[in-house]
């Protein structure tokens, strides 16, 4: 009877506890729940919202929601075939007609004596691609989003850097395009050079979220961006040697007595990537018509792309920093601005 | 007890400008320079909230409640000042923003779960609970798009809820859903109070704000005017800011050739001397000043009584013996006394009459001429302080006229329980 008089407590209060935990806890109680809920605790992190703008805490603040640019990326891509019949088809339908149209232009109709021109121009237009994809869509994403930027707290530079995670995904799909148009035509690229690629994406990637992290946040304020990037992406697209080889150009700053300009040339990121895309893939750097020798590439060796490459990466990371401090600047107001 | 959120000299400008520029070319014209009204949504915002706290904060609108809101949530980068937050922090400042109408619900959790900066795995843990506190079992796959309204603001808070965050902020949107989702709403903010988790509530809905916060901050033109319990702060919002029921009392002189006139009329209660309103059951009484021009038999006094929405409260029974008088020729007052405002908050405005009972042209009534102001101090809330008398009875089981009353005496789930039962 006494032990009888001691468990009425636990028998009635019992099952609302457990219905709770199952119904809302369950099995996350402990990470979600009490454990991490202790009053007074002190061991949390502290978050301080103030003016400033620091490039290592947004470096951090990055990484930590990777999960979440992942996810944009995706929506990007989901949304951006959703009601579309070809859907995914277009990715590689797009590219195609661009480079049957620049095909026609230069091959049937001026007549360049390239050989296998199609290949050496997809190339190029690869890197390009991913360049011109990323750009113009982060040009216009934050104002696009107003929506979240307004209402949730997050970084905002993942927005930006979904477009290029965008690009990156319709980059991979053409590079399968290009491999398998590579055993179409039976050529082979040049090993020695395939360690040049990673180097090249890379620097290419970081070289790409820095232009659009920077685009996204001027665009919210000088709406005009949008306008002026589509102006001077077409006139940057002209000036790499995507459409013509760069041994044309280089041919004529020698004309002009130039040639110890080169340098010049080669200052836009953009140019030694897509050689390197160019010199590895397409696998030669000069061809042979008629017993006259043609220039197509620079002569350089694997190790000096690596350099030029390595250079280019280092200045497209501190562009991607800078990138982050003007972002950081003139993110405080976005929510107002928009 | 730790500091969940400080906020320290918050100041956040807003330019107001006259014409936006946005394009080059009108920048150009311009040098670069737009004109803009500076405009100062928070001025030097000083509070602490404690870890485990209900805080709310009350305010009219464009008093930059929210605005100090989306500061904390890292929104809007204040102007000068800082905010110093502990522990993982979530704001629902609207529901379902960040939604994209093209996906569908279960990729929208998990956008918006992110968003919030729930990791991955988190939501796949959580996805279900997520689904069924939505109640959106059978339209998860459907677009979003799709959805109606409340569908979309279900999904939206219970994905925001299972973010369980250590600060959550919350901006008016309690109220969404009908009744029982609303109620479910609350029950997981009481759940999250027991967690010991710290809320920030803005909401114009002093109800709410009564029952569930500890303290109440009121803010006006971005400044901090109070920060107390509920019941006070709520006074101060209701009566010094939202001014409810504030009179015009330009109006005072009698009718044109009336015999009567009511001058001034006076509210007089309880709590008078110590403080400006009174506490619900104290007393009340209203003195109203009558000049008469004759005397008259039988004048009636009216009284009707109006709440801050204008609506009618109380108007006295006009054939109430109680309320007859003989008036002599040059008037007095009149005094309605109320031994007790069975009244809870709120800024009630009184209207004072009189008539004869005979003849319809001898009148005089004053519209809302002044007015009085219950503070609850309490938690009830409503309208009318009812005080129930509560009581609990056994269930009785039995089938004769004597109840016999049964008492559980113990045993484990599954095993017998046994009862003695008592007459």
């Amino acid at each position: 009877m006494s032990v009888g008089a001691v468990e009425p407590a636990p028998l009635d209060s019992a099952p609302a506890p457990t219905g709770k935990a199952k119904g809302k806890d369950g099995q996350t109680s402990t990470i979600g729940g009490s454990a991490r809920f202790v009053p007074g605790q002190s061991n949390r992190q502290i978050t301080v919202v103030n003016g400033k703008a620091q490039v290592r805490q947004r470096l951090k603040d990055l990484w930590r929601n990777r999960d979440l640019l992942v996810l944009l990326t995706r929506t990007q891509l989901k949304v951006k075939y959703k009601n579309s019949v070809l859907g995914y088809l277009w990715s590689m339908l797009n590219p195609a007609l661009v480079l049957a149209v620049y095909y026609v232009v230069f091959k049937v109709i001026a007549r360049n004596t390239i050989p296998s021109f199609a290949i050496f121009l997809f190339c190029g237009l690869l890197v390009w691609n991913l360049f011109n994809n990323a750009a113009m869509a982060a040009t216009g994403v934050v104002v696009a989003n107003a929506g979240i930027v307004k209402k949730v707290a997050f970084p905002r530079e993942l927005l930006a850097l979904s477009s290029v995670g965008v690009a990156l995904v319709l980059f991979a799909i053409q590079v399968v395009v290009l491999i398998l148009a590579l055993v179409v035509f039976g050529i082979t690229p040049s090993l020695p050079f395939l360690i040049t690629l990673p180097i090249a994406l890379l620097a290419l990637v970081v070289f790409t979220s820095a232009i659009s992290v920077f685009l996204s946040a001027v665009n919210v304020y000088l709406r005009d961006t949008q306008h002026l990037t589509e102006v001077l992406l077409m006139a940057w697209f002209w000036s790499i040697p995507v459409v013509y080889p760069y041994g044309q150009i280089a041919g004529a700053l020698s004309d002009h007595h130039l040639g110890s300009f080169k340098w010049v040339y080669l200052m836009d990121p953009v140019t030694p990537i897509a050689l390197a895309f160019q010199r590895t893939m397409y696998g030669r750097s000069q061809y042979t018509d008629k017993g006259v020798v043609s220039h197509m590439l620079p002569n350089w060796g694997p190790s000096t792309y690596c350099l030029i490459l390595g250079v280019v990466l280092v200045a497209s990371i501190i562009l991607f920093l800078l990138s982050l401090i003007v972002f950081g600047r003139l993110e405080g107001n976005f929510a107002e601005e928009l | 007890m730790a500091v969940a959120i400080e906020v320290s000299d918050i100041s956040k400008q807003f330019r107001l400008y006259n014409e936006r520029y946005t394009s080059l070319k009108e920048r150009v014209i311009h040098g670069g320079k737009m004109p803009f009204t500076p405009f100062w949504a928070l001025q030097d915002v000083n509070v602490e909230i404690n870890e485990g706290e209900t805080f709310g904060i009350l305010g009219r609108n464009g008093c930059g409640k929210s605005t100090l809101l989306k500061c904390i949530a890292g929104i809007l980068k204040p102007t000068s000042g800082e905010i110093r937050v502990r522990g993982s922090l979530a704001a629902m400042l609207e529901l379902g923003a960040g939604f994209q109408p093209e996906l569908s619900g279960r990729d929208n959790i998990f956008l918006n779960g992110s968003l919030l900066g729930l990791p991955r795995s988190e939501i796949e843990k959580r996805f279900d609970e997520i689904v069924a506190f939505a109640e959106l079992e059978q339209f998860i796959d459907n677009q979003v798009k799709y959805y109606s309204s409340g569908m979309y603001v279900r999904l939206g808070f219970a994905v925001a809820v299972n973010v369980e965050p250590d600060v959550l902020l919350v901006d008016e949107v309690l109220a969404v859903g009908d009744a029982a989702f609303q109620r479910k709403c609350l029950d997981h903010v009481r759940k999250f109070q027991q967690e010991g988790r710290t809320i920030v509530v803005v909401s114009h809905a002093t109800d709410t704000i009564r029952q569930n916060c500890e303290r109440v901050m009121v803010m006006n033109h971005g400044k901090v005017i109070t920060i107390d319990e509920p019941g006070e702060g709520i006074r101060v919002y209701l009566a010094d800011l939202l001014g409810v029921g504030t009179l015009d009392n330009s109006e005072t002189g009698g009718i044109e050739g009336n015999v009567f006139a009511i001058g001034t009329v006076q509210a007089e209660h309880g709590g008078m001397g110590t403080r400006s309103h009174l506490y619900p059951g104290e007393s009340l009484s209203i003195i109203a000043d009558l000049d008469s021009l004759a005397p008259v038999q039988n004048a009636i006094a009216t009284i009707a009584i109006h709440d801050d929405k204008n609506e009618l409260v109380f108007a006295s029974d006009p054939d109430d013996p109680g309320c007859q008088m003989e008036v002599p020729l040059g008037g007095g007052q009149i005094r309605f006394d109320f031994a007790e405002v069975p009244l809870l908050d709120g800024t009630y405005s009184v209207s004072v009459g009189i008539r004869s009972l005979t003849e319809t042209a001898i009148f005089d009534w004053k519209d809302q001429v002044t007015q009085f102001e219950v503070a609850n101090p309490g938690r009830a809330t409503g309208r009318v302080r009812l005080l129930p008398a509560v009581s609990f009875r056994r269930r009785s089981t039995g089938l004769t006229g004597e109840v016999p009353v049964v008492e559980r005496i113990g045993g484990i789930s599954g095993s017998p329980v046994a009862e003695t039962i008592t007459s």
